[in-house]
């Protein structure tokens, strides 16, 4: 198989796209998609300094790379998130891969947070994932707004979007799906504009780049995945991609030009803010303080049945 | 052919010359669920791995960011 552009070996053939590439045609071709996205949903500002939120794994360090390589002022926020070793070899790649490309990194250990994902899964009901997602939601709008980046990013790409979306539709959320968009507007003073420039982007795509690019990310899943919904929905997206390549791509892109407007009307009314911390929040306290509470208080009845 | 199925470090042999999906299909992947990385190069899924090849062949599928 040649590479479309410039008809050498190819090493990735794109079904979903008709074509195939080599390496070297492959990177900037990726790279350009991104750049076309951010223009396009008007994402970043040239000017604008980017926190981008990585997780050692392979979108999140590509998604930093690429826009690097587009020239934007970019900082890593990194959650390191208490999932044992796994939390620990994920926090060493960041740490590397930014190390190795003298690019500035803040590190925020939920160790030191009072609170990790592993005690939150250990005191509460909640599934570790929906913990996960609370705290790692919370530390990422706090240190945009503390550290003053207008902008923060993260590496959600097209298979994550199709499976968000598929997920919204069985349960026809209406609000989470008026609020799929590949950019948010802050609907707080708290809260910063939020963007998935890889939203158009394939895992496959995004496994390749970070391959050939030489970016040394955790292979490993989280053990709190086994048996997430989210990879259900994926299996069942590629089953229908296997048989009908560009299903994925058509079905988030189609969803954000026909339905979505029509459905931001659903949106829910702007948040106010939580009476413990400040930070934007639906009720008296956020997401976050409330699940401290509640392990807090069940720390407490722990300690008194130990006493 | 040896492979190295990856997150898992699980060693799999398969016997004769086959395509990259053939492998895939025959371990239980799903076509553009993992990559098949022979030395330092990618192998499009549609192209033959030869007998004697060493191939790794990498899950890209994660749970979520």
């Amino acid at each position: 198989m040649k590479c479309k552009r410039c008809r050498g070996r190819a090493e990735i053939q794109l079904r979903q796209h008709n074509t195939a590439f080599c390496r070297a045609c492959f990177i900037p071709v990726l790279r350009r998609r991104v750049e076309r996205s951010i223009a396009k949903e008007r994402m970043i500002g040239r000017d604008e300094a980017v926190l981008v939120a990585v997780s050692g794994g392979k979108d999140s360090l590509a998604l930093w790379d690429i826009l690097v390589g587009l020239g934007y002022q970019t900082t890593g926020l990194h959650l390191s998130l208490g999932i044992g070793e796994y939390s620990d070899r994920s926090t060493e790649k960041t740490a590397a891969f930014a190390a190795a490309r003298s690019l500035p990194l803040i590190t925020i250990d939920l160790r030191d947070e009072g609170l990790t994902v592993s005690e939150a899964k250990s005191f509460t009901h909640r599934p570790a994932c929906s913990a996960c997602g609370t705290l790692k939601r919370y530390y990422f709008d706090r240190l945009a707004l503390d550290r003053g980046f207008p902008v923060l990013a993260t590496g959600h790409n097209l298979d994550d979007e199709a499976a968000r979306l598929l997920g919204n539709v069985m349960h026809w959320q209406m609000e989470h799906l008026a609020r799929q968009r590949p950019v948010l507007e802050p609907s707080h003073t708290s809260f910063v504009r939020k963007v998935k420039p890889l939203y158009r982007c394939s895992e496959y795509e995004m496994a390749a780049y970070s391959f050939f690019r030489g970016i040394d990310y955790i292979l490993e899943e989280c053990p709190n995945a086994v048996g997430a919904t989210q990879l259900t929905y994926k299996d069942l997206l590629n089953r229908l991609e296997a048989t009908s390549p560009g299903s994925k791509l058509a079905f988030v892109q189609e969803f954000l030009r026909k339905a979505q407007p029509a459905l931001r009307t659903s949106e829910d009314s702007s948040p106010g803010t939580c009476t413990s911390c400040g930070m934007p929040a639906f009720g008296e306290l956020c997401a976050r303080c409330r699940l401290m509470r509640e392990v807090e208080s069940k720390r407490a009845r722990r300690r008194a049945a130990h006493a | 052919m040896r492979i190295t199925i990856l997150p898992e470090k699980k060693q799999v042999e398969l016997t004769g010359r086959r395509s990259g999906s053939s492998v895939l299909n025959q371990l239980g992947f799903l076509p553009g669920t993992a990559m098949i990385i022979r030395g330092d190069e990618l192998v499009p899924e549609n192209e033959m791995l030869e007998a004697d090849d060493e191939i790794e062949v990498r899950s890209v599928i994660s749970g979520g960011v």
